[in-house]
Formats: C-alpha cells, sequence, structure tokens
C-alpha cells in the first residue's frame, strides 16, 4: 500500500496545480503560447490523472457522464453562437468586429470567447475518451453483453454472420 | 555543398517512408496506427521546416512592439495546429476499432482477421 | 538525427509496449525540433497531445488487447520495393523545392506579409498565431472543434459504458465484487508500467 499512498498524496498535490496552469495557458493564448486545444488538453489531463490513480468509479463521482456529454456539446454552441451573434449584430459569421463598441476590443472578445469553446469541448472530449477506453476494461472483467449501445453490437455480430 | 540546403526534405521523406512502410508492411493493428502517426508528424515537419525563415524569430510580437525584426511565417503554425489535433481524433477512434475488432474476432493481426473472414464466407 | 534512429526502431521492434513508449519519445523529440524551429505554439500542442493523450490512449488500448507482435517466417519484399519507389519519386520531386530558411520563399511571400504587417494593428494580440486561428481562419477551427466533437461522440458508441446495470441484487453484488478487483487491478497495472 506504500505506492498508492504516495502516488495518491503527490497527485492531490499537483491536481491544482495542473488546472491552474491549464486556465493560464487558456487565458493567456493571446500573449503567448498556448489557447484552446493546449489548455484543453492539459486540464483533461488532470482529470486523467485523477482517474489513473483513484480508480475510475471515483472519477465518474467527480465529474459524472451526464455533465461530460452537456460539456462537450457547450462548447460547440459556444462557439457557433458567437458567430451567430455576430450575424445577429449586423457583421457578417463570425465577424467579431461588431460584438463591442470598438472594433479592437470586439476582437478581443470574439477571441476570447471563441478559445474558451474550444477549450471546454477538448477538454471533455479528452475525457469521454480516457473513460470510454477505460470503461471498456472493466465491462470486459464481467463478460457480459453491453446493453446501453445494442446497435454496434447488432452490426458486428450480423456483419461476421453474413462476410 | 549544394544540397545541404535540402536536407530537411530528405529527413522528411526518410521519416514518411519509414511511416508508410509499417503501414503497408506490418501486419499488426497496433503497429500500423504507430506507423500512421509517424507518417503525420513528418509531414507537419515539413510544413514547419518550410515555414522557418532564416534569423527569424517565434511569430510573437514582443512588447513595446518590434519593428523590422523577422518573424516565422505563422500560417503554417495555424495549419499545422489544426493538423495535430485532427490526427489525436483520428488516432483515438482508431484505436477504438482496434479494440472492437479484437472483441469480435479474437486477434489483431491483420492475417488472421483475413484467414477467419475467409473461412466464414 | 534521433528520429530517423528511433523510427526504424520503432518498425523493427515486435514488442507492442517498447513501441508505444518509442512512439511518446519520439513525439516528445519532435516537440523540442518544432521548438528550434520557432514554432512555440506547435511544440506545445505537439508535446501535450502527442506524447500525452496519444500514449495513454495506445496504452489503454494494449491493455485490453495483445502485447506482442506476431513475427512472420517469410517476410514479403513487395512493400519495400514500394516504399523505395515512393521515396524515390518524393526525391526527385523536392529538387526544385526552395531551400530552407529562405526567405524568398513562396510561401512567404503573398498572404503571410499581410498577417505578420496587419495584425498588430487590425486585432492588437501579440500571438499571431492566435490572431490567425481564431479571428482570420476562424471558420477553419469551428470546422476543426466539429472534428474533435465528432471524435468524442464516435469514442463514445463505440466504446459505450454502462452506467447503470440493470440486474438482480444478488448480480449487482457479485458486480461490485468484480469492479473492486477490477479497481485493484487497475490500479495495480499502473502501478507495475
Amino acid at each position: 500500500m506504500r505506492h498508492h499512498l504516495i502516488l495518491r498524496v503527490v497527485t492531490k498535490l499537483l491536481i491544482p496545480l495542473i488546472m491552474l496552469f491549464a486556465l493560464y495557458v487558456q487565458f493567456h493564448g493571446d500573449f503567448g503560447p498556448g489557447g484552446g486545444f493546449q489548455a484543453g488538453v492539459i486540464f483533461g489531463s488532470a482529470f486523467i490523472v485523477y482517474a489513473l490513480v483513484f480508480g475510475l468509479e471515483n472519477a465518474e463521482k467527480v465529474i459524472p457522464s451526464g455533465y461530460l456529454m452537456a460539456l462537450l456539446s457547450a462548447g460547440l454552441l459556444l462557439y457557433a453562437g458567437v458567430g451567430f451573434a455576430a450575424m445577429y449584430r449586423g457583421g457578417n459569421f463570425l465577424d467579431y468586429g461588431v460584438l463591442a463598441g470598438d472594433f479592437i476590443a470586439g476582437q478581443h472578445l470574439g477571441i476570447l470567447l471563441v478559445e474558451l469553446g474550444v477549450g471546454i469541448t477538448v477538454c471533455a472530449a479528452m475525457i469521454v475518451i480516457f473513460f470510454a477506453f477505460a470503461g471498456r476494461g472493466e465491462s470486459n472483467d464481467d463478460a457480459e453483453e453491453d446493453d446501453d449501445f445494442p446497435s454496434p453490437e447488432v452490426n458486428s455480430s450480423s456483419k461476421s454472420g453474413e462476410a | 555543398m549544394v544540397w545541404l540546403g535540402h536536407f530537411n526534405y530528405w529527413i522528411v521523406i526518410f521519416l514518411m517512408m519509414a511511416g508508410f512502410y509499417t503501414v503497408i508492411a506490418r501486419g499488426n493493428l497496433i503497429k500500423k496506427i504507430v506507423g500512421l502517426n509517424i507518417f503525420q508528424t513528418s509531414v507537419f515537419l515539413l510544413y514547419i521546416t518550410m515555414g522557418k525563415v532564416k534569423g527569424g524569430t517565434a511569430p510573437i510580437v514582443p512588447e513595446g512592439g518590434g519593428e523590422g525584426l523577422a518573424y516565422s511565417n505563422p500560417i503554417p503554425h495555424v495549419l499545422i495546429l489544426t493538423a495535430i489535433v485532427v490526427g489525436v481524433a483520428t488516432t483515438s477512434l482508431g484505436l477504438a476499432l482496434i479494440v472492437r475488432i479484437r472483441e469480435a474476432y479474437g486477434t489483431i493481426e491483420e492475417d488472421e482477421i483475413q484467414e477467419i473472414e475467409d473461412k466464414s464466407s | 538525427m534521433f528520429l530517423v534512429v528511433i523510427a526504424i526502431a520503432i518498425v523493427r521492434m515486435h514488442n507492442l509496449f517498447a513501441t508505444v513508449m518509442l512512439s511518446g519519445i519520439y513525439s516528445l523529440l519532435m516537440a523540442s525540433i518544432f521548438v528550434v524551429l520557432d514554432a512555440v505554439d506547435v511544440a506545445f500542442t505537439e508535446a501535450a497531445v502527442g506524447a500525452g493523450i496519444s500514449t495513454v490512449l495506445m496504452l489503454g488500448t494494449l491493455s485490453l488487447t495483445a502485447s506482442r507482435e506476431k513475427i512472420h517466417v517469410r517476410p514479403s519484399i513487395m512493400p519495400l520495393i514500394v516504399v523505395i519507389a515512393t521515396g524515390a519519386m518524393l526525391l526527385y520531386g523536392t529538387a526544385g523545392m526552395p531551400d530552407f530558411g529562405d526567405p524568398m520563399a513562396p510561401v512567404h511571400q503573398h498572404v503571410a506579409p499581410r498577417y505578420i504587417n496587419e495584425s498588430p494593428i487590425e486585432i492588437g494580440v501579440p500571438n499571431m498565431v492566435t490572431s490567425v486561428l481564431a479571428s482570420y481562419r476562424g471558420y477553419d477551427t469551428l470546422g476543426e472543434l466539429a472534428v474533435i466533437f465528432t471524435a468524442g461522440v464516435g469514442v463514445m458508441l463505440l466504446l459505450g459504458r454502462r452506467r447503470k446495470p440493470k440486474k438482480l441484487a444478488g448480480e449487482a453484488a457479485a458486480k461490485d465484487n468484480k469492479t473492486a478487483r477490477a479497481d485493484d487491478s487497475d490500479s495495480k497495472t499502473e502501478v507495475s508500467t
């Protein structure tokens, strides 16, 4: 159990730092290297390291699958929403200049919102993919059929039957 | 030497061919995905080396406004940023397919899968 | 260069675990080369994505499938011929390309000077890559976000998790014991790797 103790303590210390660094990268994407994608991946990896050390069930309690799916769509909708808001205020699609009073302030606001949307979706996608891979190992142990998503099972069995 | 200016293209072509060989010659499916990754990163290297300007610096305007500084071209960086993220999406979907193939056929070697398909057809 | 050595090692190795680790090192080397070539944003992304997420997902796939590659008894020569022929054609094609680091190359001539000169004035964001990515080429970034979304949804469909087991109480208790065992084996494999 000594390995687990050291890993758990260090992970608990590191996860807030990782999240803080991810937020720093996200919001300083304008001034240095960084931006939405990098920040999303780093933020997602904080949750992944939590799932690796503390087990998949605890990670699922921390961030349930429903919230993940909502976050996944929310980022994309935010990005498209910024585009439509620009159209609503009289400019073209994704024309950031008309979002605020000043042209440059509008660009800053637009870029900030857009990168936020990108970061949210990328983070949620990384976590979803990792949970899917890790969860498969558990359901393989149980040696039972997957009954939440029946259609892929039906397709694969029918394909190997008719091939 | 005259050809030293093309050194980056040689490295890129060698890496590209190594990835290509891994994809078509090795039977194991995970090896194929790794080879595809090598292929993709060699293409990124091609674009980035084409975007570099001799004596340039990173395309970030320093404090106080840099006049007369030579920057490396930011357009390939943007393309490659998108390409890297698309590459990880492709890799994750490919790996998920490999897991399902393993569950359906019991193996991830390409010729064994071909045998099973031929036997059941 | 080290990249070439690692690429050859990846091709030749049969132990899949070592291959995945080598690909992680390959991504890290690629990221440091990008830094040397002044592409700091790209290096950041490649290090985070290639050396991080890709390696983790491949290790996850390895834990769900085999861990050694089958050794072929009779290696075929045909792929090698195809590869060498393609490589020779590509080498012939790059003979006319501009030199490395040439400021007069065509790629630097048409749109790039406008972006570099106008971006601090029109947008006012110091990082030119972000301004091109989010503002000048914002539509492409929307498409890229859609690709990530589709990948997440696709993996969720392919490897969907069971959330609440709709089983009897006895089976539910057995499943609790089994997931506790799988939890331990999860952390055990993590420690041993």
